[in-house]
């Protein structure tokens, strides 16, 4: 960790404070069915369309446990290094809501699937560790509707039962920035596992937030806040400062923060208290008596261990080592692990420097802008490493390979055949520069006589006047030699 | 010919088989009887029409091969039936008509049988005199005052009164075995994870379970038969081979050890139920067992230990009822927690809000370990009790309740005394084991009282080959007079 | 120990149960009665018992990722006291 150089506090008149931060992130399990259900997890679907009757509740409806969501959990404990706990206890967390139809929520209590772990962020003052405390499985449930009707709230139960990983983090995290490699890092991880899609707008993704204040220098935690529900990076980051400096102007003003659950208004930018959620801190958890302990096998949790794929730390280790790719550079291309898998694809085929940085600028640029990611990129990866390799051998010119680029993304077509079709192919033979070289110092005897008679900045000029003749294709370096060598002469 | 409704079901599908009656004569006799028995107040819905189409349709394609042959049953109505009102005994599902079958329902029909009507009972099973129910108390056919027993009260009820040839209940803390005790009939109550959970509702998931209530053990055997077996839709459901209980049933139990256990003998406990324990005790030693005292030394805390555990799981069960999705909702609101305020205290009567704070309490935060985790714990004494002592007998002697079927209205007022009824029952289904209650003999008053046999899990078979051989040798015969015609 | 009736009208808001002042009044009484008759637990000392938390010595089974159930609208809304064609209706919810 690399305390000294990190720079996240509030000041205020009486002193410098220090912003505290635990996440709880709530993930979808990526799963075809219910985590108690065989109903579908489809995102949207028409409203109460994914509803059996165990996630509405009926009476004497009974819960069964999805042994793909059980293997998605150990998965994920595993990408995050985590202790799998062969033993686990599914609980009731009982409160009333409309969208809860049981009345409680199938959670993980005391006994949770999943144990301590860490994950490792990557900050621009070094690495930095958040600690997990623990991952457990849970029932969602479903969503009301308040604004469909003045009077009354609909409530959907497509999502309720489908299942979740609450992933608990340790206290760790000290700003909205690490608060955004924290939320990216987890993404990235489960999205290598295939254990939950991390999409945001569909809500696969949601967190709360814990915040605490305290004086640099104390030793003990303040009291903190909870706020629930923030559903984007942009929020959470939003949330917490607001919330940082809340705090800070309470305990200024001498005055007490209450511990309690608050919710980020995104219209007014600020956080309120949840009055209504008072009297729920009463959850009464108790073990739900309708399911048996969950005890799981060595073998299978060894299976699963051997079955991961490469993870993004390791595979960063990997390419810098193996592809001489800077620590950024690095960085970038394993954030994803399609981008990943396109990278070393290019990369086996080409020059693995040079199609790092042609990925990391050009491609990803025109898939910005197109609003486009790898998987869907109309260049594949085979084209784009002969484009790659066409740079390298020297075929085509930097400035050619941009058009050729070009005509790729609008065609789809290899390079090879639009370089040989356009006639693009840079000019590299030294006989037949000359030749053209020779018939442009013809043209402009003038001009020799000036160079020679000392105005040397014409050189650009006769660069400029073989470009134009060649269409772009002269070969630049040996452009410049023959030239050299001819104006001598 | 002579009325059949006077016999027990064996003897119901002897003649179904022998073509001596069709199944439509039949179902027709019980309709005739329950019309004629309303005061009785056994039966909160009847499904007549449907039950008569069925054995038409029985009678016109006969399948004599299945175990319950072209049969009319009523059965509680905690049980979910497709189509057909379920009510729970509450008003909170007083309207609720299921789009599905219970599991065990579903395989009584599998085996042959039909639905005759839903059987009253109290509210959500909470209860020990069918006093509970939202559609008024049951009458004990034995006499005109006199309480069913609870949970299964309109179960052991119209049993007796032969308006159904068997029947089944659910049995939380004794709800199969009292009323079965107090009506002069045989109860069962399974091993839990015997009988799907599936479809019923749900009063205390790690205690409810299934099973039958018969006249005959042979009966039961054949009810156990066909309602029993393993649920993939039920996690606590127990996974094994399926077994033919009434095909196997023996009556020789000679060198079968039966524990008698000291802890039973309670304080002010009546004479005649010590007499009757007495009782049981020789007619088992000369049928060649040999009796042995044991020790069950947590037993006094059975009932405690229930009071938290079964109210503790109620108030999470019953947290569904809210008015959302389906039963009753207040119209009384201005907003969704007033909504739930006011359908829950609408739609729950008084044992069922009792037990729900109960419930709350001993789970909310400050008091969990001191109530909820004290009786997990304790609830482990009582396990290991049986476990120690099941290593050294076949099964326990004991009886069904301290005392026989008291008046309608006597322990209304007194909670804590109308729960001590269940003071036999109640370590059962906190070990989860089997128990039959058979009839074994009567009062002063000459009402029934019974004798209860604890197997070990899954033991059923031989507690059933006891009870057969007990049974003909008890020489027990249920005098009912039919003073409600 | 004893429930008094701030306590009882607690846990009623808690079990989302409204009770009249009567009420309270015949079930603070009921309770405390049934309480004492609970705390004979306490008479043993179980510091050391592991607590029971399955009766059944098995394993929790799993089923089979599949969609083998949903798309049955009409009957999750049959029973509802208050709905229309898609959703469940509520009274507005008070944040």
């Amino acid at each position: 960790m690399n305390k000294e150089k990190f720079d996240y506090f509030i000041n205020s008149e009486k002193g410098k404070y220090e912003v505290i931060i635990g996440l709880e992130v709530h993930a979808q399990v990526l799963s075809n069915s219910k985590l108690f259900s065989g109903s579908s997890t489809k995102f949207g679907a028409n409203p109460n369309n994914q509803v059996s009757l165990i996630d509405s509740a009926f009476p004497g409806m009974l819960p069964v446990i999805n042994e793909e969501c059980i293997k998605q959990a150990v998965k994920t404990g595993l990408g995050l290094n985590a202790k799998i706990n062969n033993y686990s206890v599914f609980d009731r967390k009982n409160y009333f809501y409309a969208d809860l139809p049981q009345g409680y929520q199938i959670s993980q209590y005391k006994s949770p699937i999943v144990g301590e772990g860490k994950v490792t962020l990557d900050m621009p003052y070094g690495s930095k560790e958040v600690g997990i405390e623990r991952l457990h499985l849970e029932q969602d449930a479903g969503k009301s509707i308040h604004d469909m009707d003045p009077q009354y709230t609909y409530v959907d139960l497509n999502r309720s039962g489908i299942a979740l990983m609450e992933i608990v983090s340790k206290p760790d995290i000290r700003s909205p920035e690490e608060v955004n490699a924290y939320i990216k890092k987890l993404r990235t991880i489960m999205r290598y596992l295939g254990t939950c899609d991390g999409n945001m707008q569909e809500g696969s993704l949601r967190a709360d937030v814990n915040v605490s204040v305290r004086k640099i220098g104390d030793k003990k935690l303040g009291t903190r806040c909870e706020i629930k529900n923030v559903n984007s990076i942009k929020f959470m980051q939003m949330a917490i400062e607001y919330e940082a400096k809340r705090q800070v102007e309470l305990l200024d003003n001498g005055k007490n923060i209450e511990q309690e659950t608050r919710l980020f208004d995104t219209k007014k930018n600020e956080t309120r208290s949840m009055r209504s959620k008072e009297d729920a801190h009463d959850y009464r958890y108790f073990p739900d008596p309708d399911l048996l302990p969950l005890t799981l096998e060595e073998k299978m949790i060894d299976d699963l261990k051997k079955s991961l794929p490469e993870l993004p730390d390791k595979k960063k280790e990997r390419f810098i080592n193996e592809y001489g790719l800077s620590p950024y550079e690095a960085n970038v291309l394993v954030s994803e692990k399609e981008i990943s898998d396109f990278y070393e694809e290019v990369a086996k085929l080409s020059d693995k420097k040079l199609a790092a940085t042609w990925m990391m600028g050009d491609l990803f640029a025109m898939l910005n802008n197109k609003g486009l990611n790898i998987s869907n990129s109309p260049i594949t990866a085979k084209n784009f490493a002969e484009l790659i390799q066409s740079i390298k051998s020297g075929e085509i010119s930097g400035r050619i390979a941009k058009e050729v680029f070009e005509i790729m993304v609008q065609s789809g077509d290899n390079p090879k055949k639009i370089i040989e079709s356009k006639g693009m192919k840079q000019q590299s033979d030294p006989k037949e520069l000359e030749k053209m070289i020779n018939e442009i110092l013809t043209k402009n005897k003038d001009k020799v006589d000036q160079y020679k008679a000392g105005k040397e900045k014409l050189f650009g000029f006769f660069v400029g006047e073989v470009m134009k003749l060649s269409g772009g294709k002269a070969n630049p370096q040996l452009t410049n030699e023959v030239l050299k060598k001819l104006l001598k002469g | 010919m002579s009325d059949l409704t006077n016999k027990n079901l064996k003897e119901i599908v002897e003649n179904i088989k022998l073509k001596k009656i069709s199944s439509l004569d039949l179902t027709q006799a019980y309709i005739k009887n329950i019309e004629g028995a309303k005061k009785l107040n056994t039966f909160v819905t009847t499904t007549f029409d449907q039950a008569l189409e069925k054995a038409k349709q029985f009678d016109q394609k006969p399948n004599y091969d299945q175990i319950l042959p072209g049969i009319p049953l009523a059965v509680k109505d905690l049980f979910c039936t497709e189509n057909v009102k379920t009510t729970a005994g509450s008003n909170i599902l007083n309207n609720f008509v299921p789009s599905y079958e219970s599991t065990v329902t579903k395989n009584l029909w599998d085996s042959g049988a039909f639905l005759l009507g839903k059987l009253n009972c109290d509210e959500f099973a909470m209860g020990s005199s069918n006093e509970t129910s939202f559609f008024g108390n049951v009458i004990n056919p034995i006499g005109d005052q006199l309480v069913p027993g609870g949970s299964s009260g309109g179960s052991s009820s119209a049993l007796a009164a032969n308006l159904t040839p068997a029947t089944i209940g659910t049995d939380t803390g004794g709800s199969i075995r009292q009323p079965a005790s107090f009506t002069g009939t045989v109860g069962l109550k399974p091993t839990y994870g015997l009988c799907s959970r599936w479809g019923i509702v749900a009063f205390a998931s790690s205690l409810d379970q299934a099973g039958p209530m018969t006249k005959t053990v042979t009966d039961c055997a054949i009810m156990l038969e066909a309602m029993s077996g393993f649920d993939e839709k039920d996690s606590t459901s127990i996974d094994k081979k399926k077994e033919f209980y009434s095909k196997n049933l023996k009556d020789n139990i000679k060198g079968l050890k039966i524990g008698i256990p000291k802890e039973y003998r309670v304080d002010n406990m009546p004479k005649e139920i010590d007499e009757l324990w007495e009782k049981g005790k020789k007619i088992l030693k000369n049928l060649g067992a040999q009796l042995i005292d044991i020790s069950l030394p947590h037993t006094k805390y059975a009932l405690p230990t229930y009071y938290i555990v079964a109210p503790a799981e109620a108030s999470s069960n019953l947290a569904r009822y809210d008015g959302v999705r389906y039963g009753y909702r207040s119209q009384k609101s201005k907003d969704l927690i007033d909504m739930y305020e006011n359908t829950r205290s609408e739609g729950f009567g008084d044992e069922v809000k009792r037990r729900i704070l109960i419930g709350t309490y001993v789970l909310s935060s400050g008091y969990y370990d001191a109530y909820y985790l004290k009786a997990q714990k304790v609830r482990q004494l009582i396990k290991k009790d049986f476990d120690n002592n099941f290593t050294k007998v076949d099964a326990i002697l004991t009886p069904s309740t301290p005392s026989s079927a008291f008046k309608i209205g006597e322990k209304t007022n007194d909670p804590v005394s109308m729960y001590l009824n269940d003071i036999f029952t109640v370590p059962v289904n906190l070990a989860g084991l089997p128990a039959l209650s058979l009839p074994a003999g009567v009062d002063k008053q000459g009402y029934p009282l019974g004798l209860q046999l604890i197997g070990k899990p899954l033991d059923e078979q031989k507690i059933l080959n006891i009870g057969y051989a007990f049974e003909k040798n008890c020489s027990f015969k249920n005098k009912i007079n039919k003073w409600w015609l | 120990m004893s429930l008094d009736k701030e306590k009882i009208k607690h846990v009623a808001k808690l079990a989302r149960i409204s009770l009249d002042e009567a009420k309270v009044n015949s079930l603070t009484k009921d309770l405390n009665s049934i309480f004492k008759f609970i705390e004979q637990l306490n008479e043993l000392n179980t510091d050391k018992i592991e607590p029971l938390t399955s009766i059944l010595n098995e394993s929790l089974r799993s089923r089979k990722d599949q969609i083998s159930d949903g798309k049955i609208r009409e009957k999750i809304l049959k029973n509802s006291p208050q709905k229309n064609e898609e959703f469940f209706v509520v009274p507005k919810v008070v944040e």
